[in-house]
């Protein structure tokens, strides 16, 4: 075969982004020189995107284990025993790189590969959530990369019927040449049927099924893992193309194979496709495969094995069957109208061998592709910027004169404004499940034939985590378990989703490591496990990185389903209570940003053991059925939190309540007291009867807690007093205007000709 | 009985119809994949939402080449009650069971939402539950639902009160405001002059439920069951099961 080889030569080996010290071990691995075939394998499969090079001996840091894991990390998603029989699989993902380059293919294809990734595990996806990131909206190319995001989206989403109901966007403009498009999906399966990526059985039937290969997205795990220049938009040719429908029917075939119970195993063909498909699977199972390429369904002539075996093609999955059962494969596909063919067989010798015709032409071990890639332990070093970062002289900052002003300018800066505008576009209703809409701390679907339901939100603050990563991956932890208990949920796991820079860079290295330290030893307090995620390296264009961004998809158990509860208030005359403390926090905050144009200082400090104890308080509550409403107060702070929930609950029957508001300075600047976003705190109302119960029950809990007012119809008032009953403020406006410039900013900004 | 709801390649809200009809009206239905070529154990039919072939080339227009297109036209000229919901509508109007066609909406959005419907004409065997100018809410989810038909079609939709359902606001009053896509008269739902037929946009199934906000869509399937269980010589004495056979 070497005899055949064409010359590699050293900028062969760069053009595939390998260095010179992998190319040696690629040798290592075959005893001899890889033929130009085999080295665009390597490439992809050694590429940061496919093989976690970086990261991977960091990411053993969470935990991963817990009572209730089906399926930890190294499927195609992870899962989580929900009782009834039922398991609920979920992963998040990134699209960052395609979705700069083409935003609405990009979008669209990052909505396909996470369904795919749910489905091919049996179960049926129930609901979709995305965190978005872009640069401010007052630039016409951002404005361009939101509604390319928001459409594809919402094309690809819509038409495969699985709803969009949840998520979140933030803007800063650190994300205008590295937009963000992380996707998570959830679905339900029978515990017992969960299908695996596996390729066992010799001799074992391997068919291929889906669209045709093409030459679209050939080294797309490549480009993922590069950053980018001024000449990205050449790479547009590296984006792949979704057919939602297709992969509807696709959907449709894996669970009528799972229904018959026809499969050994099943992977979807994403990033590196054919390729890493059958490595993973044969690595997996200790077994090898065998292909013909001669036999892949090409959607163009003469499409070279290099081509084919790199081709990230969408829609397709590579499957084995059990023995006698692929006639009944093949007769399902015939039924929806899906390509099917024969592709080859399970063996026994570890190698993925891959033939055109009777020629071999690629002969790789397949641990040598996914267990035994590379790994490093890059450098890691503190940005020499970072002490600039934290240092924050509050006093020098003069203190909010005009509350009213604040208030309504965060209400309306886009990361907090309502997200009407973006989740209308998305059907969140498919489906007949969505308990709680989009625009909740989180997002609540029932689970028909059972008496629960679960609840999922998407979360992440990635100034917090700039400012001190550790810090911000325990508070992207303890934000969402907050989101949860808002709904009335326990957490059961997480995914996570990493953002960074490039790697090679010791400061961005150095984020990264601290982050998930942060994440690790939040979800190890809270014994949550991470049963999936994502890596997303190299964010970063002409040297400037995004700010580092893990994005966590947590997943709550809302049982029963009575025990639902959601952010708006219910009705007047109820009384308000903050639970948790309110310190001087301003640092990293989102009033910080708006008013005073910095992003700097610590971020809010987050105590494990007080989060834990509100967690309790609020699981008390919840079961006494003694709350109303629940808001987590995060971004924008006390006041923006309960103009929030003044502003009713995105639901069905959205109804406007005023609040009546009492606050007490006690020595805190009025800035901190109102927009300051002290972690542990939320705002819960409660029935006039009912104050004094609750009041007892954070008490047990050692949960500080206080009655700032009640709801009352039509106006915001809000007074403070300092310690001397000096009224310090007072703001009082009509909740409907509150509303108006909250509901309209996002429109007002995207659809102004 | 027994309520067919039927399933083309890229329909997503069938097994919602199925859920409602069996498990909170507590009816028998069943799946009906679109290459079944009869319709003999089915009492009435709804085509559902979705995508049926992506929507490609036009809403609807290649379902209309499914084989059970042509039972189905079959069933609705013998006088079977046929409701279409969103997609399903717009697959009556590509195989002519309804007239007019579905333009883009008219901000080119799709839009999912809430809205408000008025109920136009609470004599159908759709809507016999509902009272007449009852304002109901259902949710919207399309992109292509602003309906269109040329002004003769439109008068006699008016004139024959085939005009079900409009878009109106809180209070019954159909406002350009309360118009989500820009649909001629604020129509959101129509019947064919049989009135055995209907078509609307919003997903009454998606609000069947308490749990789910509303529990108005119901009305319309209980409509249905009622108009097949009170009255079961209605389909035979219908005027074009009589003019048909």
């Amino acid at each position: 075969m070497s005899s055949h080889t064409p010359y590699i030569t050293k900028d062969v080996i760069k053009q595939h982004g390998l260095s010179e010290e992998e190319y040696q071990q690629i040798i290592t691995h075959l005893g001899r020189e890889p033929n130009l075939t085999e080295l665009g394998v390597f490439s992809v499969m050694w590429s940061e995107h496919c093989s976690y090079k970086s990261s991977r001996i960091h990411l053993k840091r969470l935990p991963t284990e817990g009572e209730y894991v089906v399926q930890g990390p190294g499927e195609n998603a992870g899962a989580v025993d929900i009782g009834d029989g039922l398991a609920a699989v979920f992963k998040i993902e990134s699209h960052n790189h395609p979705s700069f380059i083409e935003p609405f293919q990009g979008a669209a294809t990052g909505v396909g590969g996470i369904l795919r990734d749910i489905f091919t595990m049996g179960a049926r996806p129930i609901a979709l959530l995305d965190s978005l990131r872009f640069g401010e909206l007052d630039s016409p190319q951002n404005q361009h990369l939101l509604k390319g995001v928001v459409s594809g989206i919402s094309w690809y989403g819509n038409c495969i019927g699985v709803p969009t109901v949840g998520g979140e966007i933030t803007f800063n403009d650190i994300y205008s040449k590295n937009p963000l498009v992380n996707v998570f999906c959830l679905g339900i399966v029978e515990k017992d049927r969960l299908l695996r990526g596996l390729a066992e059985g010799v001799g074992n039937t391997v068919l291929y099924i889906g669209a045709k290969t093409g030459r679209d997205g050939i080294h797309g795990a490549t480009m993922a893992s590069d950053s980018f220049d001024d000449s990205s938009e050449t790479k547009r040719p590296n984006v792949q193309v979704g057919d939602p429908f297709l992969e509807k029917l696709l959907l449709e075939v894996c669970l009528e194979f799972l229904e018959n119970d026809l499969l050994v195993g099943i992977q979807d063909m994403g990033a590196a496709g054919l390729t890493s498909s059958s490595c993973e699977m044969a690595s997996r199972s200790g077994t090898g495969i065998e292909l013909d390429v001669a036999n892949i369904p090409c959607r163009e002539p003469n499409m070279t094995p290099y081509e084919i075996l790199l081709s990230e093609s969408q829609e397709r999955m590579l499957l084995v069957a059990k023995p006698g059962k692929q006639e009944d494969v093949m007769a399902i596909c015939r039924k929806w109208g899906i390509d099917a063919a024969i592709v080859g067989q399970v063996t026994d010798d570890g190698m993925v061998r891959v033939k055109e015709h009777e020629t071999i032409v690629a002969e790789i071990p397949a641990n040598a592709l996914a267990e035994e890639g590379p790994r490093y332990e890059r450098p890691v070093a503190p940005p020499q910027y970072q002490d600039m970062l934290q240092s924050l002289m509050v006093d020098n900052l003069q203190d909010v004169h005009d509350p009213t002003a604040a208030l309504l300018a965060l209400l309306e800066s886009p990361t907090i404004a309502s997200k009407r505008w973006v989740y209308r576009q998305y059907d969140h209703m498919v489906g007949t499940n969505t308990i709680v809409c989009p625009g909740s701390d989180a997002a609540v679907v029932r689970i028909k034939g059972t008496q629960k339901a679960l609840a999922m939100t998407t979360d992440g603050n990635s100034r917090y985590c700039l400012l001190n990563p550790y810090m911000g991956g325990t508070l992207a932890v303890a934000e969402s378990v907050r989101n949860l208990a808002c709904t009335g949920a326990t957490p059961i796991g997480v995914t996570d989703c990493l953002n960074f820079g490039n790697p090679e860079r010791p400061d961005i290295m150095w984020q990264f490591v601290m982050a998930v330290e942060g994440i690790a030893d939040a979800c190890r307090a809270f014994d949550i496990p991470v049963v999936s995620g994502n890596v997303s390296f190299y964010n970063e264009t002409k040297g400037l990185s995004i700010y580092p961004t893990p994005v966590l998809g947590m997943v709550g158990l809302i049982d029963p389903i009575s025990q639902v509860l959601t952010q708006g208030f219910k009705r007047v005359g109820d009384q308000i209570v903050l639970l948790g403390e309110t310190k001087e926090d301003l640092g990293g905050t989102e009033y910080l940003k708006l008013l005073h144009y910095r992003e700097q200082g610590s971020p809010p400090w987050l105590n494990i053991e007080t989060e834990k104890s509100l967690f309790t308080c609020m699981q008390t509550l919840t079961r006494k059925h003694l709350l109303q409403s629940a808001h987590d107060c995060s971004e924008g702070g006390l006041a923006v939190t309960l103009a929030e929930c003044c502003l009713g609950t995105p639901n069905h029957d959205r109804t406007l309540f005023g609040a009546h508001l009492d606050l007490s300075q006690n020595g805190l600047r009025l800035d901190a007291l109102l927009f300051g976003e002290t972690p542990s705190r939320i705002v819960i109302s409660v029935k006039p009867d009912d104050v004094t119960q609750v009041l007892q029950e954070a008490e047990a809990c050692e949960v500080p807690a206080m009655v700032i007012g009640y709801v009352q119809q039509d106006q915001f008032s809000m007074r403070v007093h300092d310690t001397s009953s000096k009224q310090t403020c007072q703001i009082h406006v009509p909740v409907q205007s509150l509303f108006d410039r909250w509901d309209q900013s996002l429109a007002s900004r995207l659809e102004s000709p | 009985m027994n309520i067919g709801v039927i399933v083309f390649p890229g329909s997503n809200c069938d097994r919602d119809c199925a859920h409602v009809v069996s498990d909170i009206c507590g009816r028998q239905t069943s799946l009906i994949w679109h290459q079944e070529t009869s319709l003999a154990t089915i009492d009435a039919v709804i085509l559902p939402g979705g995508f049926s072939y992506g929507d490609y080339l036009r809403s609807g227009a290649i379902a209309r080449c499914s084989p059970i297109i042509e039972v189905i036209i079959q069933f609705a000229q013998n006088g079977g009650l046929v409701l279409g919901i969103c997609n399903g509508f717009q697959i009556l109007l590509e195989i002519g069971l309804l007239p007019g066609a579905m333009l883009r909406n008219q901000d080119l959005h799709f839009i999912c939402e809430d809205v408000y419907v008025k109920v136009e004409n609470a004599s159908t065997p759709f809507t016999n539950r509902c009272e007449s100018g009852q304002v109901l809410k259902l949710p919207i989810a399309h992109a292509e639902g602003n309906y269109y038909t040329d002004p003769v079609t439109l008068s006699a939709l008016q004139a024959n009160a085939q005009i079900v359902f409009r878009y109106c606001d809180k209070d019954g009053y159909p406002t350009q405001t309360t118009n989500p896509n820009g649909s001629l008269d604020n129509i959101a739902g129509i019947q064919n002059a049989a009135g055995n037929v209907l078509g609307l946009m919003p997903h009454p199934e998606r609000c069947a439920e308490a749990l789910l906000g509303s529990e108005d869509g119901q009305k319309i399937f209980l409509s249905l069951i009622n108009s097949l269980t009170t009255d079961s010589s209605s389909i035979a004495q219908h005027p074009i099961a009589h003019e048909t056979s």
